[in-house]
């Protein structure tokens, strides 16, 4: 990774009087924060106007654990908290993040009207492809025939696609990555931490604990192996092209970069045509 | 805490005929409400229509949601971001949003909840009142929580009581139900709105300590912690998870215990404070009605005509629902035979009112389905069966 300084850049944005954290040895989840630190370095970002929300779940710790205005919600839910606080206060920069069944099933809704709006949020949804809090259940993302303890003879459900389902909704970013692709991510995350409007990044990382284990697939490292293996990078890649199955190619990369007026930009802009001097913009309470 | 004034850009003074739902919308806007965020139900939606319409004009934000449940969380995230906020909706929403009421409480983020209460369960009659809802809006949510509860009864009270609401769910960093009925929202009636300078309002409480300093749920006055300012190098953290004082997660019984107690107590040491009534003919009155919201006009009408059959009854209304006025019950019930609860339900309050004066004197339930008031008569009718042996 070229790493060459003495200090974890991640320290400095760490509750570190809430170490240890509660994730499992080999977990993924702490390598994208990391991966996140990094990406706030670079952004150049006042790190005092940066808010990060969660919901529940194994990476719905991750605002918990960040040394930032941070905020653990419900389940599901993250994002319209997050939608609010970004409209009460625009100066704020707000990062989601949160995992696939939180983000994507139970919070599924929201997700897809949040990038219909194009909500100034960027979201980041760590999919271990399982429900790594409660044991490993099947999840929406859960592979075609991979096993979970609520698919006990295998997954049977077609899972989404999350990129496509991020561009088809309209998200102005669209990413994914594995936690092989460190320094990618951390390029994606600053990236998005830059870009006005919904922006999506997928990471996939390794439940070894649960879905690792029951899918005799071996530890992280063997994990690790997989990724470094069977990725391939294709930016620009079609969103609908992205389907990933049990143990086959991940395409990976930065998918969509475009640009569309925001949430508060649109509203903002039919109030002044159609008000005209009667409209009365945000005031800061 | 130093009452503010309202802010007089805002405030739409002078008279207006205006139903209950416009109204309560001009009572928010007026308690400083710069956020909403709501999902279309009948028969609550034109509070919310109007405060569309009203919005860019007053400074403030609305958004129309993909459901309640985020409505319901989208003016939670406003509220830390630094706004006031509400939400609206009726039975079936209400349901959905009992999930923010708990995260509400729990993380102590002032809001008001909105409830123009329809026939139930269910679907049931949209368009329709009933009074159904009273006990959900005080146990909802899981979990053990307290609330406040406030019930107009005309749509001068729905813009009153609203800036009432906004105060209390300051003052107490407590969620805030203001539980009108579909009869009291689509009543059409005379409203005077005050000038600003006649409106107090209760600002957020907002901590003067340094970053270093400050611990977000450190109690302070009456029990209730400061808030920190979003964005202002605080690097605070919010959970709904049972946290110390730090807002730290602390899984265990102790901190359970301590934060319970903290979350009940603000509520329950101050119920005194917050309970309101108001009262007609109660000075001699050995009958004893208990009604609130649109139920309280058709019973007063029945307390009349009780009177004019020299039976000596009288109205209590409890404007504020929650916490429920158990002092004044209780005192009443030192001197009056018989409480007659009339209430659009098959029996809610009812039962709080049993339990606090079932040593001395008998409670009597007028029930109603819904969708339609009382006849007054029909409350006469027990009035006068009660009066046979009270
Ligand atoms: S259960 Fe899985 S996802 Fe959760 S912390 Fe452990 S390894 Fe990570």
């Amino acid at each position: 990774m070229g790493v060459t300084t003495a200090i974890n850049p991640v320290e400095p944005l760490l509750r570190t009087d809430r170490m240890p954290h509660i994730w499992c040895p080999g977990c993924g989840i702490g390598t994208t924060v990391n991966c996140f630190a990094r990406a706030l370095g670079r952004s150049k970002l006042p790190l005092d106007k940066v808010a990060v929300v969660s919901g529940i779940g194994c990476t719905g710790r991750v605002a918990g654990y960040l040394q930032f205005d941070s905020f653990h919600t419900t389940h599901g839910r993250a994002i319209p908290f997050a939608t609010g606080l970004k409209l009460a206060n625009p100066e704020m920069s707000v990062v989601v993040y949160s995992g696939d069944g939180d983000l994507i099933a139970i919070g599924g809704n929201h997700f897809i009207h949040a990038a219909r709006r194009n909500v100034d949020i960027k979201v980041i949804c760590v999919n271990n492809f399982i429900y790594g809090m409660t044991g490993g259940q099947v999840a929406p993302t859960t592979p075609l025939g991979a096993s979970a303890t609520t698919a006990p003879y295998g997954a049977f459900e077609q899972p989404f696609n999350l990129p496509f389902l991020a561009e088809s909704s309209g998200a102005v970013y669209v990413a994914r990555w594995t936690v092989y692709h460190v320094q990618h991510i951390a390029h994606s995350m600053a990236e998005a931490l830059r870009k006005k409007g919904f922006s999506f990044i997928e990471i996939l990382a390794p439940c070894p604990t649960l879905y690792q284990r029951r899918n005799k697939l071996g530890d992280s490292l063997d994990a690790m192996r997989y990724y470094k293996e069977r990725s391939v990078i294709k930016n620009g890649a079609s969103t609908r092209d992205l389907d990933l199955g049990f143990q086959e190619e991940i395409i990976v990369g930065k998918f969509v970069d475009s640009e569309r007026p925001t949430l508060q930009q649109t509203m903002d802009q039919r109030y002044r045509e159609v008000l005209k001097d009667r409209y009365n913009g945000w005031r800061q309470p | 805490m130093d009452w503010v004034k309202a802010n007089p850009k805002t405030v739409l003074t002078g008279a207006h005929f205006i139903d209950g739902n416009h109204a309560a919308c001009e009572g928010a806007i007026a308690a400083g409400a710069n956020f909403a965020a709501g999902y279309p139900i009948t028969p609550s939606t034109e509070v919310v229509e109007r405060f569309a319409a009203r919005a860019p004009l007053v400074g403030a934000t609305f958004l129309q949601m993909e459901d309640e449940l985020a409505s319901s969380i989208a003016i939670l995230g406003a509220a830390w971001g630094g706004a006031k906020s509400f939400t609206v909706t009726s039975g079936p929403g209400f349901s959905l949003m009992m999930e923010h009421v708990g995260l509400a409480a729990m993380t102590e983020t002032p809001a008001v909840f909105v409830n123009v209460q329809r026939g139930g369960p269910s679907t049931g009659l949209p368009t329709l009142p009933a009074q159904a809802d009273m006990m959900q809006a005080r146990w909802g949510s899981h979990g053990d929580y307290e609330v406040i509860a406030l019930s107009p009864n005309s749509p001068q009270e729905c813009f009153d009581l609203m800036i009432d609401a906004f105060n209390l769910a300051e003052q107490y960093r407590n969620p805030v139900f203001f539980m009108m009925d579909e009869s009291v929202g689509h009543m059409t009636e005379k409203v005077v709105i005050p000038s600003a300078d006649k409106i107090d309002l209760f600002p957020r409480r907002y901590t003067s300590l340094t970053p270093s300093e400050y611990l977000p749920y450190k109690p302070g006055s009456a029990g209730i912690p400061e808030m920190a300012r979003l964005g202002q190098g605080y690097r605070f953290h919010v959970t709904g998870l049972t946290h110390d004082v730090r807002g730290y997660p602390a899984i265990n019984a102790q901190a359970q215990q301590e934060l319970m107690d903290r979350l009940m107590g603000k509520i329950r040491d101050n119920a005194g404070k917050i309970a309101r009534t108001k009262e007609h003919l109660l000075e001699d009155a050995g009958i004893v009605l208990v009604a609130y919201g649109i139920t309280s006009r058709v019973a007063l009408r029945a307390v009349q005509m009780a009177r004019e059959e020299n039976i000596p009854a009288g109205l209590l209304r409890p404007v504020v629902v929650w916490p429920f006025p158990e002092k004044r019950i209780r005192e009443l019930a030192d001197r009056a035979k018989a409480f007659i609860v009339v209430e659009m339900n098959y029996g809610q309050i009812v039962n709080e009112v049993e339990r606090l004066v079932a040593d001395c004197a008998k409670t009597v339930l007028v029930p109603h389905a819904g969708g339609a008031v009382h006849r007054p008569e029909a409350i006469l009718d027990v009035i006068r069966e009660v009066a046979k042996w009270a």
